[in-house]
């Protein structure tokens, strides 16, 4: 095919409840290329390709698609006009099968038929494209019983089984392993060799480097630049992406002297079936930061629940230097020892959404006393302490303390999650994918925040699912497969060593 | 003997009504809208069954009209629930009320009120209805013999076709079906129209074939008990049947007991239907049933533009 334009917006904007999410951007996606979209968290990514999805209605500026002009009236006719996307938040009906929510999705194509046998046409057809780009899903199974990886898989045939030319995936790595993450990604440059355009919404430096013909940056809801990959430098491309320059992240922590066990983790085994955790032992230091690797979905929710306290049936030791064995412990015990959990779902399991970021920040200090009797609340209190929180560690957005914390986008969440964590120099501090979704600014301000408590010499495990992270973090690395820690190694570690070591166990 | 021969005879009549209405709240709960406007609805299907017997003497129009007048009713509901977003509890009880006040003034106002109508004769279904004990349970009105037609229809709607699978996936998680071209509004009219004509039908069953007649508020809170039929049957319209079976039997229980000389004190009869669903309701909380049944999106309001 040509290389002509496959998808040109110019002059787009878009504002939601007053905040200008597009400012005049404009982007040009030519036929048989893979076009990186990149830019920090709420640089108006999403919004630019949900407009050319036509789930948006652009305030302004103009769409064409095969260089015709086009007025789209919904994501029905985008659709017609062979355009699909796979959204971040998977758009996939759960109790239904895969065969169900492809043909729910095959509505413009007009086929005819029973019901049964159009199930069983979609279901051959799914089976055919499945084999072809080399998914291995089963069109009967439902689609809350498979994991991540595949229901992207599921996604990923919905939109081509619908004809799709133009497949726009947004943040598509964000959720998948390295190995899935690499394999996804050149299933897609597979697609574009074969003429169709392929867009990729990211943040990551990494996927545009290596997979993308043409990368085009956003900043601030403005699309910044369009160009080669190929033609300039990482550090030009950061700087593009962030606006400034930011420190190396890939440098690795010198070594250190570990301190006195802190928590010793001896035997954890799920109670029920299937066992997440089998028989795990992990000794956590006092001034280390001990980096949990592995590929998603071998336990690592699990442990990272038992040892905060959200209801999990585990048996085995939990022992706390000095204090005893953790399972024992409520809510408050566990402040009042000195632990800070940073859960990896922020919004679900750390923040109260629609409370006040003031209200969020008190609740870690209300069992003390410090903020009045069961029955008065000094809410000045709150908001001064509230308030000092929010300037020391950096919380972006806050309009005002009063404001709803579900406003405040993912890293500013995450740092508010901290502040109140961080609040009492913890002596343990429990993350779990703690920069997950967080763009390079926030990434860094968490990770200094992480380094900071072990330089104060408290335990610190990092539970995440990011190699590169846990490499540039860790003073020790362990590795999680079928629910426990299968080996260990000290910095300097070597990376192929730890990916082997995730992957040969699974 | 005798006893037992018309408590099963009677079985049916105290029961349709509760399938009939449980099956139109399944339907418009399915689309992830929270109907508990029933019993406004049967009330409406009531008075104008009834009004419409009256007027045209014709039983199955009149049944037909309770329906569409109960679909147009409802039209005021997704006015409130799908272009304002109201919330949906607050516009289910509006509607309860605002129908409780519309059918007592219409009813008045057009002299319907305590005027007979002539209903429908008994159809035998022989050789069933010779049978020893239940066979009175097979001479019922036409419309009794309908009510299982009517299930598997839906049923096989609901389960079988593509509107059916795109029904579900708006009441399962309309973001996914709004992407997929699906008319997410549209689809949840249709479920609140059609589910209104059920509810209404449900209405004209009571005063138009089993009372024979209309007096104000005389649904007396069965639209309340077929919402809790509805959670008890986990959204499935064949246990919604059995749900609706049990609750005619146990109505139908009571004339009996009357009849037969049992001496009980007589509000204690009235509340027993109340108690037993209220029983239900607790043993169906405790015995922790998955709730995954439960359409995902229910109760809430559909807007496209939302940022997540």
């Amino acid at each position: 095919m040509s290389k002509q334009n496959a998808i040109q917006l110019s002059g787009v904007s878009k504002t939601f409840d007053g905040f200008k999410a597009l400012t005049d951007a404009d982007f040009t996606a030519k036929w048989g290329e893979v076009h990186a979209l990149l830019g920090e968290n709420g640089a108006g990514k999403s919004s630019l390709m949900n407009i050319v999805a036509g789930l948006y209605g652009p305030e302004g500026g103009s769409l064409f698609i095969d260089d015709n002009p086009i007025k789209l009236k919904g994501p029905k006719e985008a659709a017609k006009l062979g355009i699909g996307m796979v959204h971040q938040h998977f758009k996939l009906v759960m109790p239904f099968t895969v065969a169900e929510n492809i043909l729910l999705n095959l509505g413009h194509i007009q086929t005819s038929g029973l019901y049964r046998e159009r199930l069983r046409r979609v279901s051959d057809d799914i089976r055919a494209m499945a084999k072809r780009i080399g998914f291995e899903i089963d069109p009967d199974t439902r689609v809350d019983q498979l994991s991540i990886a595949e229901q992207q898989r599921v996604e990923i045939l919905k939109v081509l089984l619908a004809g799709a030319k133009v497949l726009i995936l947004d943040e598509p790595t964000a959720v998948l392993t390295e190995e899935e993450a690499e394999r996804l990604l050149t299933t897609v440059q597979g697609f574009a060799r074969e003429g169709a355009a392929v867009i990729l919404v990211t943040h990551k430096m990494n996927d545009v480097l290596r997979y993308a013909d043409q990368v085009t940056i956003m900043r601030a809801g403005q699309t910044v630049k369009s160009l080669k990959p190929d033609s300039v430098s990482v550090d030009e491309l950061i700087r593009l992406t962030v606006g400034e320059s930011t420190s190396d992240q890939s440098a690795t922590p010198e070594k250190r002297a570990p301190g006195a066990p802190y928590l010793q983790v001896k035997g954890l085994t799920s109670t029920g079936a299937p066992r997440a955790l089998n028989h795990l032992d992990l000794t956590l230091n006092k001034g280390e930061i001990y980096g949990l690797a592995g590929v998603g979905g071998n336990g690592q929710s699990e442990l990272a629940n038992a040892l905060m306290g959200i209801p999990e049936p585990v048996e085995g030791q939990m022992e706390i230097a000095g204090e005893g064995d953790l399972a024992g412990f409520d809510a408050a015990r566990r402040r009042a020892i000195g632990i800070a959990s940073i859960p990896a779902d922020r919004y679900g399991a750390a923040l109260a959404g629609p409370l006040s970021i003031a209200d969020n920040f008190a609740l870690g200090d209300i069992h003390s006393g410090r903020y009045g009797p069961f029955w008065y609340l000094k809410t000045r209190a709150i908001e001064a302490d509230a308030a000092e929180a929010v300037r020391q560690f950096d919380v972006q957005g806050v309009r005002s303390l009063k404001q709803k914390a579900a406003l405040l986008s993912g890293g500013n969440a995450q740092k508010l999650v901290i502040a109140r964590e961080f609040n009492h120099p913890p002596k343990l501090v429990l993350a779990h994918s703690p920069s997950r979704g967080l763009d390079v600014k926030a990434t860094e301000a968490v990770r200094d925040r992480l380094r900071a408590a072990r330089d104060d010499g408290a335990a610190v495990l990092l539970i995440s699912e990011d190699l590169d992270e846990v490499m540039a973090m860790a003073d020790r690395i362990g590795v999680m497969s079928a629910g426990r820690i299968v080996a260990e190694f000290s910095q300097p570690a070597d990376r192929q060593a730890i990916g082997q070591a995730m992957v040969n166990h699974v | 003997m005798d006893l037992i021969t018309s408590w099963i005879g009677n079985i049916p009549e105290f029961a349709v009504p509760f399938a009939l209405a449980a099956l139109g709240l399944i339907i418009t709960e399915k689309s992830g809208v929270l109907a508990l406007g029933a019993e406004g609805l049967m009330l409406v299907g009531a008075v104008i069954g009834v009004g419409a017997a009256l007027t045209v003497d014709n039983t199955a129009v009149a049944l037909a009209i309770a329906m569409i007048a109960a679909s147009v009713v409802s039209l005021l509901f997704a006015l409130m629930v799908l272009v304002m977003r109201i919330n949906q509890v607050i516009s289910g009880l509006v509607l309860v009320f605002f129908c409780q006040g519309l059918t007592t003034l219409t009813g008045t106002l057009m002299g319907w009120t305590n005027q007979p109508v002539s209903g429908l004769g008994a159809i035998a279904l022989w050789p069933l209805s010779e049978l020893p004990y239940v066979g009175r349970f097979f001479i019922q009105n036409v419309v009794v013999y309908l009510v299982p037609v009517i299930f598997v229809v839906a049923v096989w709607a609901l389960n079988r076709t593509t509107p059916g699978l795109r029904l579900r996936a708006v009441g399962e998680n309309p973001q996914a079906a709004d992407a997929a071209g699906i008319s997410v509004l549209g689809y949840r009219l249709a479920a609140i129209m059609i589910g209104a004509a059920l509810i209404g039908l449900a209405g004209a069953f009571i005063a138009v074939l089993s009372n024979k007649l209309w007096i104000s508020n005389m649904t007396a809170g069965r639209g309340w008990i077929a919402v809790a039929l509805v959670i008890f049957a986990r959204w499935s319209p064949w246990k919604a049947l059995a749900g609706a079976l049990l609750f005619g039997c146990i109505e139908a229980l009571i004339p009996q007991l009357a009849a037969s000389g049992i001496k009980l004190p007589q509000y204690f009869v009235f509340m027993a239907p109340y108690a037993i669903t209220l029983g239900v309701m607790i043993w169906v909380a405790a015995s922790k049933r998955d709730s995954s049944s439960q359409p995902g999106a229910l109760g809430t309001p559909f807007i496209r533009e939302e940022r997540t």
